[in-house]
């Protein structure tokens, strides 16, 4: 395979995968904003702050307003992480690399474009926004159900599953570490409702409020939703899970191509990590510091499959 | 139906009658609810888009990716209008590289006075770096899309040899897969030869084409394209995607012992054919145009010293050169020994007095081109042009007549197409692919039929606001 072909599918997932998270983060913050009354723009502020685009959002706007925050998430060209900014990027690298793909996950990648194209022609408010973020869980759930049901377990595949989970390792990081304070022990307001909300918008932003009461029924607290989503291998979102599959995925081409790469014993480090872990260990170690590692380490072992599998000349 | 008589309607007689090819489909056409085609119609847009069928138009940003529109109602060809077709162009493409060969070795044919040297010595296609080179296999033109028009039963004309990089082919197939999705039920009624087995075709006429460099049991084949912006990139992967091919650009490639090499995830490997979608010019920037950002450097070092396999051969532009084209039914006939079955379009070449006065004399009448032009741009069709286009056309032909032929206005045959109401005549052309290997020339039945869908309209250039059809070729 190219090099460029490995790398046009693995930012293509990336991109993919943004899309997803972004429309997740909506979601989340737009439910609080149905269940409160008075001012929200704090919740719209850190749904900013977690997609990691405080910078470019101060440049435009001086306020959180709802409508704002929706826009530019969901369709500002000056947002390169904006879902029409990704979907964009996804189909393009998927033009790049056509020929790796079968015609089913192109032909529903071109159809996201599209429909995302279309839905996101006007300004979304938060009366139309429901719809929208249907549409792309939706067109989401049909790239990933024809990825699965369609391509060839090869080293196109990996490269496609390396995209997707380094992309949700740095998501899921990100997403606890805007609200790690919330999760410390120390939390003055541990117990309140306040808190509570703010758990609960954790795990709606990574999709996982059924799964963690299924797992721990009645017993919310910070430290069982920091291991549910750190250390949780049965979690599709935890660290622990996408480094494990990144691994994999990289463990697949050295056996395929017959050659050991750096980037494998780097990925073996992050999983180690998370391995065997108690979550109190963590918290000694500091939560903040903890997440701030995983971020660094997953974009340090990021371009290092870039470079190991020649992405760029 | 609304037909001027003095166009030639494939599918009707003078008197309304279908001709025999159309008189099954227009049985079943007669039957057909015009509503329910019509959203026929959308279906097939609708298909083309999600496909991703689209070309880009240079220089308009706004639609940078538009679709060619597709008519539903084929062109259909009898078995026995083909079979004279097939022996034409295969006459035709025999000469063309006999030709190739002559001219960048020893040029009998200039000895023997039958094409004026000058045309030659002084033509920007010609590549002097070829001159002695021979092509693995003794290919030249492994892939080539003539042009053809039609002004009667029987008279069928040359237009163009397109002997570079013909493009047009992913349509021929994607049309017909459209028409068998959405009417399965005429393919049982006619029987429609197949034109699906061209991928195959081509990697085989390829692969038949290895360079003596190559060691191996399966020559490795790689499609060269300029990258995603290009207008016929879809075309591209769409073909490397086919064939099982790896689809290249120039970032990709690199020279390593005396090979070209693309870039893998598992280091660098060598290319044995390369099918080139770029131009000459861009190909290699040591030998050629020392700006181009999508060839590669030392490729024609490569190429000479038998380490790769070029396709088209570099240099082949020299026979589709539209200073030469008047010289075809020469040059047919000086390497096949036959006078040529396929006829040439009469051609005043203007870098001749006598000619330049009689096109000057008659501009409104004739259809003038650039010598070094193609897609339908820089061309004046004098029964449509203003006075003013005319004018400013004079001008340019006065400055520079060597750079321009003209040739009479072509009473281009019509095919109907779906409109509005009905069926509604409109003026088509044909491009049929063809494929080269040293052992055989592989006719696909069929071909590219473009049709300018603007009623009148002579110019069928996907970029001038020509759509296409699917070309049936009837069997026995």
């Amino acid at each position: 395979m190219l090099g460029k072909t490995a790398g046009g599918l693995f930012w293509m997932f990336r991109y993919l995968e943004r899309c997803e998270n972004t429309a997740r983060l909506l979601d989340a913050g737009w439910r609080i904003s149905l269940t409160r009354s008075g001012d929200t723009s704090g919740e719209w502020e850190s749904v900013i702050n977690t997609a990691g685009i405080r910078f470019l959002y101060d440049q435009k706007f001086t306020d959180f307003d709802a409508g704002h925050v929706i826009n530019f998430l969901l369709r500002d060209t000056d947002n390169p992480s904006s879902v029409l900014s990704a979907i964009s990027l996804a189909r393009s690298n998927a033009r790049l690399v056509r020929t790796a793909l079968s015609s089913e996950v192109w032909e529903a990648v071109n159809e996201y474009w599209m429909a995302i194209k279309a839905a996101l022609a006007r300004p979304v408010t938060e009366k139309t926004l429901a719809p929208v973020l249907a549409e792309i869980r939706n067109r989401t759930a049909i790239v990933r159900g024809t990825l699965h049901g369609t391509m060839l377990r090869n080293d196109i595949y990996n490269f496609c599953r390396l995209g997707t989970f380094v992309e949700r390792a740095d998501n899921t990081a990100r997403i606890l570490d805007v609200k790690y304070y919330v999760l410390l022990p120390s939390a003055s307001f541990v117990g309140s409702s306040m808190d509570n909300t703010q758990w609960e918008n954790i795990l709606r932003s990574v999709s996982a409020e059924r799964a963690f009461s299924w797992l721990h029924g009645g017993d919310v607290t910070a430290s069982s939703i920091a291991d549910f989503l750190i250390l949780d291998r049965r979690m599709p979102r935890s660290l622990a899970f996408c480094h494990a599959k990144i691994l994999e995925n990289l463990e697949h081409l050295e056996k395929d191509y017959g050659q050991r790469q750096p980037s494998q014993d780097m990925a073996e480090r992050c999983t180690a990590r998370f391995r065997n872990r108690r979550v109190a260990e963590v918290f000694e170690e500091g939560l903040h510091e903890f997440l701030e590692t995983a971020i660094h380490d997953t974009a340090i072992l990021a371009s290092q499959i870039e470079k190991d599998f020649k992405f760029y000349g | 139906m609304d037909t001027k008589p003095r166009f030639f309607d494939e599918m009707y007689d003078a008197s309304g009658t279908p001709r025999d090819p159309y008189s099954l489909y227009s049985d079943w056409f007669g039957q057909e609810d015009i509503k329910h085609l019509r959203n026929k119609s959308q279906e097939a847009e609708a298909f083309f888009r999600r496909i991703g069928i689209t070309f880009n138009v240079y220089g308009q940003q706004e639609a940078d990716e538009r679709l060619i529109p597709f008519d539903i109602v084929p062109r259909i060809i009898s078995a026995r209008e083909w079979a004279r077709l097939e022996q034409g162009i295969e006459q035709r493409v025999r000469a063309i590289n006999a030709f190739l060969y002559d001219i960048y070795h020893r040029q009998e044919i200039l000895r023997a006075g039958r094409i004026p040297a000058e045309l030659i010595a002084r033509n920007e296609a010609f590549l002097p770096q070829m001159i002695g080179v021979n092509p693995p296999g003794g290919v030249y033109t492994h892939i080539v899309g003539i042009d053809l028009v039609r002004t009667g039963e029987d008279d069928f004309f040359v237009l163009e040899d397109n002997a570079r990089t013909p493009s047009g082919v992913s349509y021929m197939l994607e049309n017909r897969e459209t028409m068998l999705q959405m009417f399965p039920e005429l393919f049982t009624k006619l029987k429609v030869r197949p034109v699906s087995h061209y991928p195959q075709n081509l990697r085989r006429s390829l692969s038949d084409c290895a360079p003596p460099a190559f060691a191996g049991d399966k020559p490795v084949v790689a499609v060269l394209t300029p990258g995603i912006y290009n207008s016929a990139y879809f075309e591209h992967a769409f073909l490397a995607d086919q064939m099982g091919a790896e689809l290249v650009e120039s970032h990709d490639l690199r020279i390593v012992d005396s090979r070209v090499c693309m870039r893998t995830t598992r280091g660098y490997k060598a290319i044995d054919v390369l099918y080139r979608r770029v131009d000459d010019d861009y190909l290699d920037p040591l030998n050629f145009n020392p700006n181009s950002m999508l060839g590669v450097p030392g490729i024609m070092d490569v190429y000479r010293a038998g380490g790769i396999t070029i396709a088209n051969a570099p240099g082949t532009g020299i026979a589709d050169d539209k200073a030469l084209y008047s010289y075809m039914p020469d040059i047919v006939e000086f390497y096949t020994g036959e006078k040529a079955i396929l006829q040439n379009v009469p051609t005043w070449r203007c870098s001749e007095p006598d000619s330049l006065k009689y096109v000057l004399d008659h501009l409104s009448e004739l259809v003038v081109k650039e010598v070094h032009g193609s897609g339908g741009y820089g061309m004046l069709v004098g029964p449509a042009a203003s006075k003013r286009e005319l004018a400013r056309f004079e001008k340019k032909l006065r400055a520079k007549p060597s750079n321009y032929i003209a040739q009479p206005t072509l009473a281009l045959s019509t095919v109907p197409i779906m409109a509005k109401k009905g069926l509604a005549p409109r003026h088509v052309d044909l491009r049929p692919f063809v494929l080269v290997s040293p052992e055989k020339i592989r006719i696909t039945p069929g071909g590219l039929t473009r049709v300018a869908l603007k009623e009148g309209s002579l110019v069928v250039n996907s970029s001038q606001g020509g759509g296409t059809k699917d070309t049936w070729v009837l069997g026995d």
